[in-house]
């Protein structure tokens, strides 16, 4: 049988135990999802000046973090789909920046 | 493991009578070591999925980034006409289906059968309200005529109605750019929405399944799947809300 070849998961140690993530964790990330939602909504109307735009996007960034974290269990995932995920959000941030840098470089020197 | 018992088993039985590839449970196919191989190796195929996802919908965002730089005024005014109440609603019925997902995921794990219909259940419901939402607000949208096209009228925004949030009179030029900003508004929540018709149909396929017992024995993947599917799907109305409906009431300039 195949998994005689390792069957006490010791020389992929990258097959860790799987884990459940409780319904009170997941009612606690429930719950902090919704209080960041009306925080956020709120900020909104108050009139910060530059910082609203930076923290409704703060807000943001909390939120889609403690999805991936815990309802997308990345948590308590292996360290391969830990580097793939992150590695395709820091690709994006890279092509943001470069885009950004790009732009808002063009029309240096003609003002 | 259980499983991994009766597979010895029943494979060995198998074995002696030559016909071992007929054994195979849905979690534990033969040409993984375990059980757990076989989850990684789908949760990753999942995972490079999104990332395409990502890269999709990052180029939207990124538009919209440059845009509302260029036409900052015009964007201002027009995510002024957007319903923030009903904005904030649909976020928390969103999260609340992703609650609901996140729930299904653990009934799975846990064997549970019935529970599993009833989370699916729900987090079609929930789905289908925010649908429902995103219906009223594009139907104002056509009537307003601020749909981008042949009828797109700019009269509201050069001249604004008392009631109107946003007061400032923009000229003609800058107010045409409105419909920039209608047009990125209705692709980007379109492919949202999309996303979610296409969740829903999937819904209705797993909840069919879920009730015939396919998910209640071990055999998890397709709805943890499906659940960073809908997550994912959540995590770009997180953005999609501030960033569209928010920002613009105190646009920091």
């Amino acid at each position: 049988m195949s998994y005689e070849q390792d069957p006490q998961n010791v020389t992929n140690p990258e097959h860790d135990e799987h884990h459940v993530v409780s319904p009170l964790q997941y009612t606690l990330v429930f719950v902090t999802l919704l209080t960041m939602t009306a925080i956020t909504v709120a900020a909104a109307y108050v009139n910060l000046g530059l910082l609203n735009p930076v923290i409704a996007l703060a807000i943001a960034c909390f939120k889609a973090c403690i999805v991936v974290l815990f309802f997308m269990h990345i948590k308590y995932s292996s360290r391969l789909i830990k580097m793939t995920v992150f590695s395709g959000f820091f690709m994006f941030f890279v092509l943001v920046m470069m885009t950004l840098t790009d732009y808002m470089s063009r029309a240096w020197g003609r003002y | 493991m259980d499983n991994q018992a009766i597979n010895e088993t029943l494979g060995a039985g198998a074995l002696a009578d030559g016909h071992a590839e007929h054994v195979s449970l849905p979690q534990m196919r033969h040409h993984f070591e375990t059980e757990e191989q076989q989850r990684e190796a789908a949760s990753l195929g999942m995972w490079l999925f999104l990332l395409t996802e990502i890269m999709f919908f990052g180029g939207l965002f990124m538009a919209y980034l440059l845009y509302r730089n260029w036409y900052h005024d015009a964007f201002v005014a027009a995510s002024n006409t957007l319903s923030i109440p009903l904005g904030a609603f649909n976020t928390g019925v969103l999260i609340s289906s992703g609650f609901m997902m996140a729930l299904a995921v653990w009934a799975a794990e846990m064997r549970k059968k019935g529970l599993l219909v009833v989370f699916l259940v729900l987090t079609t419901i929930l789905g289908l309200v925010f649908m429902g939402v995103k219906y009223v607000e594009y139907k104002e949208k056509f009537e307003l005529r601020h749909v981008p096209g042949e009828s797109f009228d700019i009269s509201r925004f050069v001249n604004p109605t008392p009631e109107a949030r946003d007061q400032q009179h923009l000229p003609v030029d800058t107010a045409r750019k409105t419909e920039l900003f209608f047009s990125l508004y209705f692709v980007m929540t379109g492919m949202h929405a999309l996303h979610m018709i296409i969740g829903i149909g999937l819904l209705v396929w797993l909840i069919a399944r879920a009730q015939k017992g396919d998910f209640s024995a071990g055999y998890v993947a397709p709805i943890e799947n499906f659940a960073l599917y809908w997550h994912f799907v959540d995590i770009i109305w997180i953005f999609l809300f501030p960033l569209l409906y928010l920002i613009n009431i105190h646009p920091g300039r």
